[in-house]
């Protein structure tokens, strides 16, 4: 934290370590065209993920998580498109592929589990016919091997009787077990990325720690990076190497873990810290953010948290602060920070008018 | 009124639901099996346990909203039983529900739908008496006279569940279910609502039966904690009682589960991971329902069901085996 240089260069990545990054994204801008108008649901989010590493998407409903997950696996509905933005998949640009280029990113390298299963499996087929289609369709095995590969998978993701369930229907199996069944599929095809969109969300707890824990050994055992998107901020703690956090289409904070829950940068961060339930404030009142959540088609000019934000200033009405280094590894788009560093002396403010 | 005193008794509740198996035949589903408890008033009481572990048919049992099985449920010293008993419970006792999105009629207004109780109960004698009331209900939720004329599908999931709340204060009740009120709001809202339930708690003095998944959450607002488990309660105690030292070996492995928000203390955490999946209640396992995923089970497990006895002051668990694993 000696920076001085608040300003991000842009040239620079946050883990600019040697050779090129697993996914890179890129001041990514999606919209989707309705009558009402252009919904910028993703409005310019940049990230790094490397290899075996767990990436944390967190932030309220309607922020843009689980945009930012399909455009990155170009499965957006038909009204939706990236506007602008890069998406680099092992240096390869994924944004302006071909749909059958992508098709083979998408199978092979990258897969997404969705939050509620049963809309993810079909209830006509059996569990064992659903593996197998998915192991054909993305490894050259096929006939036997992809019968014996569907049920080692299952028993990868510690579904009990593998061999029964492979003959069952997805309603005849639990939800727990049916979130099992999705992760088999998802890394059916040995992918480098796992994308998660809350994939615990509808999952009681004691099962959602043995999901979280299968995660875990997956990502260990297998190497593989894993996205998680959640609004739980104890999963992030629990499972995220680095986490950023989204508030209405864009990032406001991004950082380690340990950076975004004890030196969180971002009024908006600190806010959602400050009213969740912990040993802190038990039996203390709680704080919440007051206010109600951003609507995409009536965005504020300055940071779209301001209208919420019990320490807006002047600036922050008008002017949308740019990503700055807080820390190392450590990012936030915060006109408070920079009037915090301003009063240590540690910067000088162009343009100034910071004032509240 | 003295504090301290109990406001409800819960003694031996039973909930069975008949479940059709075939042509003219039935099973029952016991839901709920012979739990038992008190709330003192002006207490919150968390109940907590997983999906269909039956916490929303004990608040709807308790209410007698569902004809209870078997069991009694004492109201300030007066057993519920006949149509004039119930009939003065359930102007005293009501019940927020679970899904702000459903539970709601959307082609009501906010003035009827929180005035629904009030004429049910025919409780104002004019059409200004009603509007009055009405507009101060919505008062005490943090809504206002503008909200009152709009209809219920215009408002976001935390204006939702204040309607509900607003509606479910308009009998002036003593003692209210809350069930999962706070479970389908975003975390920034959540804070807004769980707020607003203390602060009508101490200005209206209200007892609290509230029911969630959310062990944070429960931990924040209640005095006390009871852990249900496929019907039947397990354990109950204080809530830092039961959240820094849950004796029960499914209560364990439950609160060892929460995902803490706090990355240092998430790397320390020990979870107890359970193996298997919940029993359905139809084939419930004999003897202690918990035996089948319980690291410390034995052949005694499957025999009977273990008393629920109160093995600390005011700490109750129902295990057979509480004396060697404690
Ligand atoms: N098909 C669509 N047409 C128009 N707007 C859309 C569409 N899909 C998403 N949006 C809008 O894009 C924004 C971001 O949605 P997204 O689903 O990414 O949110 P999220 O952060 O995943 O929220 P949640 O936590 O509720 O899943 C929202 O405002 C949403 O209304
Ligand atoms: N009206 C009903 N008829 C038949 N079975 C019912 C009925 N209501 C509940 N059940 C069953 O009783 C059991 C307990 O359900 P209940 O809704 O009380 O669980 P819960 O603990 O509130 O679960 P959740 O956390 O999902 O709300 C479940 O097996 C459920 O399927
Ligand atoms: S009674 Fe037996 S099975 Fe039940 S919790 Fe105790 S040890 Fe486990
Ligand atoms: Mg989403
Ligand atoms: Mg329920």
């Amino acid at each position: 934290m000696t920076s001085v240089n608040l300003r991000k260069d842009e040239a620079e990545t946050p883990r600019a370590g040697n050779g090129v990054p697993l996914l890179a994204v890129r001041d990514l801008h999606t919209s989707f065209f309705t009558d009402a108008g252009e919904v910028k649901a993703v409005d310019g989010v940049s990230f790094t993920l490397e290899r075996g590493k767990v990436l944390g998407i967190v932030g309220e409903s309607g922020s843009g998580k689980s945009v930012t997950a399909y455009s990155i696996m170009q499965i957006l509905a038909p009204t939706g498109k990236i506007v602008s933005g890069s998406i680099r998949f092992n240096g390869q640009e994924l944004v302006g592929l071909d749909e059958k280029a992508m098709r083979k990113v998408r199978g092979n390298r990258i897969s997404i589990i969705f939050q509620d299963p049963m809309t993810s499996l079909n209830p006509t087929y059996t569990i064992g016919h659903q593996l197998e289609e998915a192991i054909v369709l993305h490894t050259n095995r096929d006939g036997k091997e992809a019968k014996a590969r569907a049920l080692e998978m299952l028993k990868l993701v510690n579904v009990n009787e593998p061999a029964k369930r492979l003959k069952q229907y997805p309603y005849e199996l639990s939800g727990g077990m049916r979130q099992r069944v999705m992760i088999a599929m998802a890394l059916a095809c040995e992918p480098d990325i796992l994308i998660a969109d809350e994939p615990t969300t509808a999952l009681d707890v004691t099962i959602q720690a043995q999901i979280l824990e299968l995660m875990q050994d997956l990502q260990k055992q297998l190497g593989i990076a894993i996205i998680m998107i959640t609004h739980d901020l104890g999963v992030i703690a629990q499972l995220c190497d680095e986490v950023i956090v989204m508030y209405a289409g864009s990032v406001c904070e991004r950082g380690t873990a340990d950076a975004i829950f004890y030196e969180p940068a971002h009024e908006y961060t600190k806010g959602l810290i400050r009213s969740i339930p912990r040993d802190e404030n038990n039996g203390q009142r709680l704080e919440p953010i007051t206010g109600t959540p951003i609507d995409l088609l009536n965005m504020p000019a300055g940071c779209p948290f301001a209208p919420r934000c019990d320490h807006a200033l002047k600036v922050c009405l008008t002017r949308r602060a740019e990503e700055m280094w807080v820390g190392e590894d450590h990012i936030a788009r915060c006109w408070n920070y920079v009037r915090e560093q301003a009063e240590k002396g540690i910067a000088t403010l162009e343009g100034g008018g910071i004032d509240g | 009124m003295a504090e301290n005193s109990t406001l409800l008794e819960v003694q031996d509740l039973k909930e069975y639901f008949d479940i059709n198996t075939g042509f003219f035949r039935s099973r029952p589903l016991k839901a709920v099996d012979g739990v038992s408890f008190t709330i003192r008033r002006g207490e919150t009481l968390g109940l907590v346990g997983e999906s269909g572990c039956g916490k929303t048919t004990v608040g709807r049992t308790v209410l007698h909203l569902y004809k209870p099985t078997g069991g009694k449920v004492i109201y300030d010293g007066k057993e519920i039983s006949g149509k004039e008993s119930l009939r003065e419970f359930r102007r005293k006792a009501t019940m927020v529900f679970q899904d702000p999105y459903s539970s709601l009629n959307p082609r009501m207004t906010v003035s009827d739908i929180v005035a629904e109780p009030l004429d049910v109960h025919k409780l104002y004698k004019t059409k200004k008496e009603r509007n009055d009331r009405v507009l101060e209900l919505l008062k005490y939720v943090g809504l206002n006279s503008e909200h009152a004329s709009r209809y219920a599908h215009e408002f976001s999931g935390g204006q939702r569940q204040r309607i509900g709340i607003a509606r479910a204060l308009a009998v002036n009740p003593e003692f209210i279910v809350c069930d999962e009120p706070v479970s389908a709001l975003d975390v920034s809202i959540q804070a807004q609502v769980i707020n607003m339930f203390e602060d009508l708690q101490e200005k209206l003095k209200l007892t609290y039966l509230f029911i969630a998944h959310d062990l944070l959450v429960v931990r924040h607002i209640s005095n006390r904690i009871a852990v249900m488990y496929l019907g039947k309660m397990v354990e109950l105690a204080d809530a830092e009682e039961i959240y820094h030292h849950p004796l029960h070996p499914y209560s364990r492995s439950l609160l060892s589960a929460v995902p803490l928000p706090d990355p240092k203390k998430a790397r320390e955490n020990k979870r107890i991971v359970l193996s298997g999946d919940i029993p359905s209640p139809l084939n419930a396992p004999s003897g202690c329902p918990f035996r089948t995923r319980c690291p410390h089970a034995t052949e005694q497990c499957a025999g009977s069901m273990p008393a629920f006895d109160e093995v600390e002051k005011g700490h109750f668990v129902a295990c057979h085996r509480i004396r060697e694993i404690g």
